[in-house]
């Protein structure tokens, strides 16, 4: 008997064996390439600029303290750095209007595609697809054409006589705001739609046949019933905006930085690493606080691709 | 109330829906359109002609870059494709074991780091391992690129294993099958859509990327995404639109393919 018992375990423990060897080499190539070289960050935080960027091996938290401070180059002494403060704040302000811009149109989308008939449902779920997959680049390429002082938006306003002079809306906030709605909404819609599709609607009709109107219905019953998909939808979209990159710098001027050039101007003109490496890391910190609220508002169950 | 009343009805939904469609596909249909004028605008309109598909065809910058993002998505789907299906095969169909958890996880960890954090790490890694060995080649961003391609290749294929039982792969064992032969045999005949899927997903991500192959490319290394990056800071005629228009193109074609594959496989 024990040694069937020992046979049964040593068996289980080569299938496990196995399974390790056979998932290592995905593993590894993501240490090597992504997770192992955020390590490095670490330590680059806690170093001297160099002084044609890269760093001298000499600790300080320099890097640190100029996230939020700045030395005063005359009797150094620190004060608070509004310049950077302003960007975390001008970020998480745009990031935080995008999720809701994105919520507010996307909800009745996901809604409208979820309420289709079976077939019609697969063309307008393709439709939110393509975009979904096309290149964010080519999208911001496009939304930067439509509101350009000579795009569609001013030529048709000024066609109409509405007004005499093109509004200026590239370089602006505003601009950073509509893009980042533009090429984000797609992230928002398909979480969404996920969880409408299975809305067992008797609960609708229950909600009316207890003298509930739309409105009530909407807000008692639909809206609980898909707030798993509503808080997938805010962090998918609230993250990548918060870290956005290409957007801010094609739409975007020098006054309209958001983090993420912010993070690239230290490793370019800045040739500050250390400081690049704590914004980064400031960054990721705030991302991950927002991924544990979402867990923990989850309970656990489903994940970001449910 | 004449007609009956539709409990799935909420009044305005379907205006602000249409409203969306609309906006999602008004620049990117502007977008197309321009790259057929014949002037030197991108916003006014001079007439239909291919100059410059032509143009841009005979851009050796654009031909060399286009190669390129092919070169480094072709090799980054392929290797990531294949780690991710052992991967999968790995971590699914199984009871729970130690460290199961921490494999998924770290799968994912792509997707949970902001892409710019990943690419100032990827910079100031890579620029020492440059100094060290002194190869300055494509193979960083071929490396930086199956990295981040592992979890979108691995997510179709957990899907379609997790749909698959067990009992195949067990009567192909009961008759002798050694593991490899199973697999080749039972399990992946039936798991290819979902290899496909992950292919066709992993190829699209890595040929898209811009952020990390801005910040990993060495000189001369421009993709297809990072040229166009470099043009918006200078007078941008529609040779741009010609390029994003044949981007598009491909892009579409996968995905429509992906998309097709995807629901056949839930229709099964």
């Amino acid at each position: 008997m024990a040694s069937a018992k020992q046979v049964a375990k040593q068996a289980e423990r080569r299938e496990i064996r196995d399974r390790w060897l056979l998932s290592a080499p995905a593993l590894i190539i993501i240490f090597l390439a992504a997770t192992g070289p955020l390590l490095i960050v670490v330590i680059y935080s806690f170093l001297t600029p160099g002084p044609y960027g890269d760093v001298v091996w000499k600790f300080s938290t320099d890097g640190w303290l100029s996230v939020l401070m700045q030395r005063d180059i005359f009797d150094d002494t620190l004060a608070f750095a509004d310049a950077h403060l302003s960007i975390f704040w001008r970020s998480a302000k745009l990031s935080f209007l995008t999720t809701i811009l994105t919520l507010l149109f996307g909800f009745p989308t996901a809604y409208f595609i979820a309420t289709r008939p079976a077939r019609q449902r697969d063309i307008w779920l393709f439709l939110i697809t393509i975009p979904f997959w096309t290149n964010l680049l080519i999208r911001t390429f496009a939304i930067q054409e439509v509101i350009r002082n000579e795009g569609i938006v001013n030529t048709v306003l000024i066609k109409l006589g509405i007004i005499s002079q093109p509004i200026q809306m590239m370089f602006t906030d505003f601009a950073l705001m509509v893009g980042m709605t533009y090429v984000y909404l797609p992230l928002m819609v398909l979480p969404l739609y996920a969880s409408m599709e299975k809305i067992d609607f008797r609960l609708v009709e229950a909600g009316y046949d207890l003298y509930a109107n739309r409105f009530q219905v909407l807000r008692r019953v639909i809206v609980p019933l898909v707030k798993p998909g509503i808080i997938a939808g805010s962090i998918l979209v609230f993250i990548p905006a918060l870290g956005a990159y290409v957007t801010p710098r094609v739409l975007g001027g020098s006054k309209n930085m958001m983090l993420g050039n912010l993070i690239e101007l230290q490793f370019g003109q800045g040739r500050n690493w250390p400081l690049g490496s704590a914004l980064s890391l400031s960054l990721m910190a705030i991302v991950m606080v927002a991924l544990l609220l979402y867990v923990r508002s989850v309970g656990g169950r489903g994940g970001a691709h449910g | 109330m004449a007609s009956r009343f539709d409990i799935r009805r909420q009044t305005g939904f379907t205006t602000i829906a249409m409203i969306c469609f609309f906006a999602l596909y008004l620049p990117i249909v502007t977008l197309v359109v321009y790259a057929f004028n014949s002037g030197n605008s991108i916003a006014i309109w001079e007439g239909v002609s291919l100059r410059w598909f032509y143009q841009a065809w005979n851009n050796n910058q654009v031909v060399d870059a286009a190669i390129r993002s092919l070169q480094i998505a072709l090799v980054a789907a392929t290797i990531a494709t294949i780690v991710a299906t052992m991967a999968a095969l790995a971590t699914t169909r199984t009871k729970p074991y130690p460290g199961l958890g921490f494999k998924y996880a770290f799968i994912n960890q792509p997707l949970m780091v902001p892409e710019i954090v990943t690419a100032v790490a990827l910079l100031i890694f890579f620029s020492r391992i440059k100094i060290w060995t002194g190869y300055s080649g494509l193979g960083y961003l071929m490396a930086a690129h199956t990295a981040f391609c592992i979890p979108f290749a691995y997510l179709p294929i957990r899907a379609r294993l997790e749909s698959m039982d067990l009992s195949l792969e067990t009567a192909a064992a009961d008759l002798y099958a050694t593991p490899w032969k199973a697999f080749r045999r039972v399990t992946f005949p039936l798991l290819w859509p979902g290899i496909l899927a992950g292919l066709m997903l992993a190829f699209v991500i890595s040929l898209d990327d811009v952020v990390i192959t801005e910040f990993v490319k060495s000189g001369g290394q421009d993709t297809l995404p990072t040229y166009m990056l470099g043009q918006f800071r200078r007078f941008i005629t529609p040779e741009i639109n010609a390029i994003s228009t044949v981007f598009l193109l491909i892009s579409i074609l996968i995905v429509t393919v992906f998309f097709f594959i995807s629901r056949k496989k839930d229709q099964e």
